[in-house]
């Protein structure tokens, strides 16, 4: 059959930029958000279409999911080996991301006509929305590592863009600035590992790369450094890529900063799609990072994956900006992840671990980006992002305040909502593979469920302050994603994932281990009864808690001091004594070379010019003199 | 051809002639007397013209037509520079070459 | 007798030339110059080439001179001494001229001038110079003698337009 057409999937987002960016002061405000909704609803369409084609039409033989490569043309080429392509691959993951993308994309948008109303602007941020859906699904679609860096920095533009969308406020300028230099920070690696990649194995192409027979021969090859091949050297440098774009732990700075944006985007691009690009990359690798060194590049994976969703989750608790507190939890969320794939297998249901995590994905996806978009809901009504203006809110916005709780609920991985199956799965393979991952993984569901829910008793119970202007419910352009999103949070824990995602591509049956789904279900019941306690109605218990952790609580407040440290490190040290020496170096030595060059011309011109004393007389002298010394000269030599 | 006087004596005589020449045209304060020392540099060559001819091409008349055009050339050259510096002297009353420094560095 | 005579018109020829650029009267170094011109002229006469010391009399001695001293008595004030020239210039100077009169004076004479004895068949008088300058033929000199004529009537013109500018900016003006 023909799969051209999938390359319309992200060029009609990237028409639809043009469209709207060239024209953006002539284009007003409603009916730019109808042009990119519109855009969006036939990109999304089609990638329904195309991924349903895909799991239950031609995807399989044999048994098997088969990479297809929908449309692949050479882009550059350097050796017969080695070129870089540009083209539309098919599998499993991919197929998983076409149907997340472009549906939370589309829900953005939809929910954008209601939220930007009256923002200056409107256009400009609907032409970004488009830009992040156009790269974001080249980056998905990816045939090789080269075309997915290069989408890989698209979508860290359009984030940059929509950090900054306003452009007014300090605090945004400066958090897109961050965002944009912690990962392109982190994509120096994800270069390295390329640059290493096309070097080894001499091929950027993923359906090569992650070629069993492949990899064996690679293995025999590649030299080794420090004790480890360097294709697992290559791969952890790929990983510090991925770990910058998911941010994962240290380099997770920028993603609570990035709240900066409008609350759409940050449901969009900091919680749903861009964050888990790093996910999705290391999924993309799988067979690679299992396969060399017996899968040390891919225990990085877990123990980065496993301390962030810890860390992230500490940090959680203790925040006050909404915002925030969904911020550090899409960070614990996709440590979560990480955390699943670094413990998978490969084949068969050793594989669960990689299905799960893509699995969370999907649902993580789902309900992540409705406690945003409820959360911007909250924000549109109150006209703050702290819980101290907040409280009561239940009356006023019942439609939010249901859909809130039921995301909140799915994940603190309480049955049948979605959260529940993902996360189950998750424990599960942790559980058989690496202990100790287990059990961090088991107390962060604890945790997670606590400050879910002493985030949501926070907003819609506690106590009911006076509001200046009295709450109201969102208009239905927000409303409607929301319950659209929340059917998808109750609805999409009952796919059978591992049928159609799974390491080998052959596909495997999963089945509840209930023994170890009741115990997470008690941990997360155990975390909602301690907030309930805690925040259901006002009172002093949290306040005593907060003095009873005193320094404890007063770190994680502060995230650990890590933004702090970086500035330590980049500050004082690399700037100052550094740079400070580069400097001194360029201005007193390089600079001293020039300026001695100049000044030294300036120096020997004043002596000399007077030479050239405007009398006719003088250079008359000259002249007689010049020749008379010639003839001598000439006389001497041929006399 | 004067008799008992060589061709070297009479070389010698403008040469001495057109280096005194040189002399005043680099010394000399005042754009008439540089001139001046400028005619004396004319006539050494043209007298030398002369007596190259007469004592080594006896024959041929062009050192004397060309000795002719010298002095054409110098009544021509006389007359004009003569007019620019009287029109200079209008301009600034002094005809001192210390004066006429413009086109110094 | 005629080497005696040329000596003595040649030291005086130097002595005046001497005098003429280091007098600090300009009067009298236009003088000076005009003996040394009547010199030459002398010269001219005693190989004698009549006709071109008759040009040079007329033409150097008489009207160049005339020249010079109707200009000098326009700008200058005929008492006013020149201004003294600096000692240093004027031993660098001297050294500059006497070292190049030496180089070109011994480059002269040890060169060795092959002199071809007079015979009474090429003796040149005003006839043959007239009909050389006007002659288009082989050893005609027409295209030169023409040029200077062109040259001689752009400098006169040149010289009017020169010494007459400013009334011409004047009557521009006044139009």
């Amino acid at each position: 059959m023909d799969l051209t057409y999938t390359v319309l999937i992200p060029l009609i987002p990237l028409f639809v930029f043009l469209l709207l960016g060239l024209n953006y002061k002539r284009i007003k405000e409603p009916v730019s958000g109808y042009i990119g909704t519109t855009g969006l609803l036939i990109t999304a369409l089609m990638s329904f279409y195309t991924a349903f084609q895909y799991f239950f039409n031609y995807g399989k033989a044999g048994g098997v999911y088969q990479k297809i490569y929908a449309f692949n043309t050479e882009w550059i080429h350097f050796t017969d080996t080695l070129h870089i392509d540009m083209g539309i691959l098919l599998d499993p993951i991919s197929a998983v991301m076409l149907i997340v993308v472009p549906l939370i994309s589309l829900m953005v948008h939809f929910y954008s006509i209601g939220y930007m109303h009256k923002e200056p602007g409107f256009t400009r941020f609907y032409a970004y929305l488009s830009l992040f859906t156009f790269s974001m699904l080249g980056l998905v679609l990816s045939t090789n590592l080269f075309q997915i860096y290069i989408f890989w920095e698209m979508v860290g533009v359009s984030s940059y863009l929509l950090i900054g969308y306003y452009f007014e406020k300090p605090s945004a300028i400066l958090a897109a600035k961050k965002a944009f230099i912690v990962t392109r920070f982190a994509d120096f690696g994800f270069l390295v590992g390329i640059l290493m990649v096309s070097y080894y194995a001499k091929t950027f192409d993923f359906k090569i790369l992650t070629d069993l027979s492949f990899i064996e021969n690679l293995k025999m090859q590649s030299g080794i450094f420090m004790g480890l091949s360097v294709m697992t050297w290559a791969l952890i440098f790929i990983f510090i890529g991925g770990a910058g774009k998911s941010a994962m732990f240290p380099l997770h700075i920028w993603l609570p900063d990035a709240m900066e944006g409008p609350t759409p985007v940050s449901a969009l691009i900091h919680a749903a799609t861009m964050v888990v690009a790093g996910v999705f990359l290391v999924a993309r690798l799988f067979p690679a990072f299992y396969f060399f060194d017996d899968g040390f590049a891919l225990n990085v994976v877990a123990w980065v994956g496993a301390f962030t969703t810890l860390f992230a989750a500490v940090i959680a608790i203790t925040q006050n900006d909404i915002k925030r507190v969904l911020a550090f939890s899409t960070m614990s969320q996709i440590g979560y992840m990480m955390l699943a794939l670094g413990v998978s297998g490969f084949e068969g249901h050793e594989g669960l671990g990689f299905m799960a995590g893509m699995f969370h994905l999907f649902t993580h996806a789902m309900f992540k980006a409705l406690l945003f978009l409820g959360a911007g809901a909250i924000i549109h009504a109150v006209h703050s992002n702290y819980m101290q203006d907040m409280g009561g809110l239940r009356k006023y916005m019942p439609i939010t305040n249901i859909t809130f709780l039921l995301a909140a609920l799915a994940i603190s991985g309480i049955p049948p909502l979605a959260g529940f199956f993902s996360k189950d799965e998750i424990l599960a393979a942790a559980f058989e593979n690496n202990m100790p991952v287990f059990i961090i993984g088991y107390i962060v569901a604890g945790m997670t469920a606590f400050y879910m829910f002493r985030l949501y008793y926070r907003i819609f119970w506690w106590n009911n302050p006076d509001y200046e202007h009295k709450p109201h419910e969102a208009p239905a352009t927000m409303t409607i994603p929301l319950v659209i999103l929340a059917l998808m949070t109750i609805l999409s824990g009952f796919i059978p994932f591992a049928e159609f995602v799974s390491p080998d591509g052959a596909g495997f049956h999963s089945h509840i281990d209930w023994s170890l789904a009741s115990a997470s279900i008690i941990i997360g019941v155990a975390g909602i009864l301690l907030a309930t306690i805690f925040y259901k109605k006002e009172s002093e218990l949290p306040t005593r808690f907060v003095r009873a952790f005193g320094r404890v609580h007063k770190w994680a407040f502060n995230k650990f001091y890590i933004d702090e440290i970086y500035f330590f490190i980049t500050k004082t040290i690399i700037f100052k004594y550094i740079s400070g020496s580069f400097a001194w170096f360029d201005r007193q030595v390089v600079d001293g070379t020039m300026n001695g060059i100049g000044n030294g011309t300036v120096w020997i011109s004043s002596k000399i010019k007077g030479l050239q004393s405007g009398k006719i007389q003088d250079y008359a002298m000259f002249f007689i003199s010049g020749v008379l010394a010639l003839i001598m000269v000439a006389w001497l030599l041929f006399n | 051809m004067i008799f008992g006087v060589s061709i070297y004596e009479i070389l010698t005589v403008s040469t001495i002639i057109f280096f005194i020449g040189i002399y005043g045209f680099v010394t000399r304060k005042n754009l008439i007397a540089m001139l001046m020392s400028v005619e004396l540099i004319l006539n050494a060559g043209a007298l030398n013209f002369v007596v190259i001819n007469k004592y080594l091409f006896p024959d041929a008349l062009g050192g004397v037509i060309f000795s002719l055009f010298i002095i054409a050339v110098a009544a021509a050259e006389t007359a004009l520079a003569l007019a620019i510096i009287i029109n200079l002297y209008r301009l600034i009353m002094s005809l001192k070459t210390d004066d006429l420094e413009t086109m110094k560095f | 007798m005629e080497r005696i005579i040329f000596y003595i018109i040649s030291v005086l020829m130097i002595t005046f030339a001497v005098m003429a650029v280091s007098n600090r009267n300009l009067m009298r170094s236009i003088i000076y110059l005009l003996f040394v011109l009547l010199g030459t002229a002398a010269i001219y006469f005693m190989i004698e080439f009549y006709f071109l010391g008759a040009v040079q009399l007329t033409v150097y001695a008489g009207g160049i001179i005339v020249l010079y001293v109707n200009s000098v008595m326009l700008v200058e004030k005929i008492n006013n001494p020149l201004p003294e020239v600096n000692s240093k210039r004027r031993l660098l100077a001297g050294i500059i001229s006497t070292a190049g009169a030496a180089l070109t004076i011994t480059a002269i004479l040890s060169y060795n001038f092959v002199h071809i004895a007079e015979s009474k068949a090429t003796e040149t008088n005003i006839d043959k110079v007239g009909k050389a300058l006007l002659n288009y033929g082989d050893k005609g000199y027409i295209l030169p003698f023409e040029v200077i004529s062109i040259l001689l009537l752009a400098a006169m013109a040149g010289a009017i337009a020169i010494a007459k500018t400013n009334k011409l900016k004047k009557n521009n003006e006044s139009k």
